[in-house]
């Protein structure tokens, strides 16, 4: 919290460390190679964002690091540690927001708090606050349904955060809105975890979603997923102030980023 | 009924009409769906009345053998005889009390298994094609012999349980089965146990399937505790049906089968109201 926002302003040891990890799925019609020794380092406060094309391990990769998979070969470390399972201090955000539909938002928001069995009152409080400050005040007793695309996944980040998470893991998590609301909740998702010194992960296969929200992009092969390269992500023609994910996106630099990691992920249209 | 409907006609346009006043258009196509809603209603009703009507008069007018089906106007005096000593009541409330205890058990009992086999899915698999015979067996033929095993009483109560459970288990393990796998995923990344994933996401989320399962389970139960109440019983609906038809007593026989439709229709109605306030939040 008491980093300085922005590029470089995160201390140096690694937060989560992924050593030549490898994962087999297995099943009765065959083993599937998912990863293939990846080896990725993220320092506290960071916020990296992975591409790749679908099916190349990048959920794969933050199940992973939450612990709710274990990898078949080499090491996941979190602030030191291996990963041995699921871990307070990490939270994922998945794909769609899964809202429980017979909980009202607020208790939706609670769902993390009450299996970590955290102090309840203090917990309440802190949805609550969280609720407000994403807009969602007046809804927190309303039921899911009620609620449109973009307010459900505000409720789901309000739900990803109550906890007190170190390490964000966002597994694309605007894809199932509309362009207008993806662009716009990007936005304020990007300035929300950057206020909150946040470290974060983001997997995405939008290129223009990974260079506007993340320090560092990091670009993975087809399956097998691999790294296949890296990409800080600055802006100096905006000065030592990172520029908004809206701005960026009219940066002079932009269109050069965008170009080389288009190429590297091997995009082929048609045969 | 048409009260209530009415009144709801009257409030309707004056209430939106104070927000907007509706168009022309929407006024007549609420018109025709209120109009298309009553005449349901009324061909509903004049339905019944057909039927009473009709077998009042055909056994009278002896286009069909009154011995044999029996009519209304020579139910009634049977029916208020019986309600004057007491009989009926206590006929009516054993067969319930039955009904109930039967799908109560049925559907709990179904449950629990269902965890069983959810929390196991060894069980599952082992269990799996004997379930599928289970299910597919007719309980009825089980009547003589609960009665040996179990006597008079809980042989009503073993058939009961018998006829629904299986499918119970099978439709409440299914239904566990289809809550949205991401849920139990966004469950484990805040570390859910194996326990919390089923208190939190699996029973709650299956709940629309338990009602499902509930609606199953109380037509069964009626279904084998009439069964049972032909094999061994002294009281209740089906005792009643049985003795009327062995003396030939047609009244006495389609008296209790009224009721039993009576019956069925109470429970029908109470589901219904109870499944709509249970899942009135749900999409």
């Amino acid at each position: 919290m008491d980093r300085a926002g922005g590029n470089g302003g995160w201390d140096q040891a690694p937060k989560v460390e992924l050593r030549d990890v490898g994962l087999r799925y297995l099943t009765e019609a065959g083993e599937t190679e998912a990863l293939r020794k990846v080896s990725l380092t993220v320092r506290s406060g960071e916020f990296v964002s992975i591409v790749g094309q679908s099916g190349c391990g990048k959920s794969t990769l933050l199940s992973l690091i939450a612990g709710i998979l274990q990898p078949t070969s080499g090491d996941v470390l979190v602030d030191g540690e291996k990963v041995k399972g699921p871990s307070r201090k990490i939270a994922y955000m998945l794909q769609s927001d899964f809202l429980f539909e017979w909980r009202t938002i607020v208790e939706n928001v609670m769902i993390g708090p009450e299996i970590q069995r955290l102090d309840r009152a203090r917990s309440r409080r802190r949805a609550e606050e969280l609720l407000r400050r994403y807009g969602l005040g007046d809804f927190m007793n309303h039921y899911p349904h009620q609620l449109s695309g973009g307010m459900r996944q505000r409720a789901a980040l309000a739900r990803t955060l109550v906890t007190e998470p170190d390490v964000l893991l966002l597994d694309e998590p605007f894809s199932a809105l509309d362009f207008q609301t993806r662009l716009a909740l990007a936005d304020e998702v990007g300035v929300i975890l950057r206020r909150e010194g946040k470290t974060v992960i983001l997997v995405t296969h939008d290129i223009s979603e990974a260079i506007t929200m993340t320090d560092r992009v990091v670009v993975m092969s087809r399956r097998p997923g691999r790294i296949r390269d890296e990409h800080a992500i600055a802006f100096p023609s905006f000065g030592a102030e990172r520029p908004s994910p809206f701005k960026v996106r009219n940066a002079p630099e932009f269109a050069g980023y965008f170009d080389k990691i288009w190429n590297e992920l091997d995009i082929h249209v048609g045969s | 009924m048409s009260a209530v409907e009415e009144s709801r006609a009257a409030a309707a346009p004056a209430t939106s009409g104070a927000e907007e006043g509706p168009s022309p258009l929407f006024a007549a196509y609420i018109r025709r769906l209120r109009f298309e809603r009553w005449m349901v209603r009324v061909t509903q009703l004049l339905a019944i009345v057909a039927f009473f009507a009709l077998w009042e008069i055909a056994p009278r007018a002896h286009w069909v053998n009154p011995l044999l089906t029996s009519y209304p106007s020579a139910i009634w005096p049977v029916l208020v005889d019986m309600a004057q000593k007491g009989d009926l009541f206590h006929h009516v409330w054993v067969t319930f009390e039955e009904s109930v205890v039967g799908f109560t058990l049925g559907l709990s009992g179904g449950i629990l298994i269902a965890i069983g086999l959810w929390w196991s899915r060894f069980a599952y698999r082992a269990s799996d094609p004997f379930l599928v015979v289970a299910n597919a067996m007719p309980k009825a033929a089980l009547a003589p012999i609960f009665y040996i095993w179990l006597g008079e009483k809980e042989s009503i109560y073993g058939i009961a349980v018998a006829i629904g459970l299986f499918i119970t288990i099978i439709m409440i393990y299914n239904g566990f089965n289809e809550v949205d796998p991401n849920k139990v995923k966004l469950a484990r990344t805040f570390g859910a146990s194996r326990l919390q994933i089923l208190q939190k996401v699996i029973l709650p989320g299956s709940v629309p399937t338990m009602i499902a399962a509930l609606k199953i389970n109380v037509g069964l139960s009626l279904v084998g505790v009439i069964v049972g109440e032909f094999q061994s019983s002294k009281a209740g609906l089906g005792y009643l049906i049985v003795y009327g038809s062995q003396i030939f007593q047609m009244n006495l026989a389609m008296m209790a089968i009224t009721i039993l439709a009576v019956i069925s229709t109470v429970m029908y109605i109470a589901i219904f109201y109870f499944e709509r306030a249970v899942l009135k939040h749900r999409q």
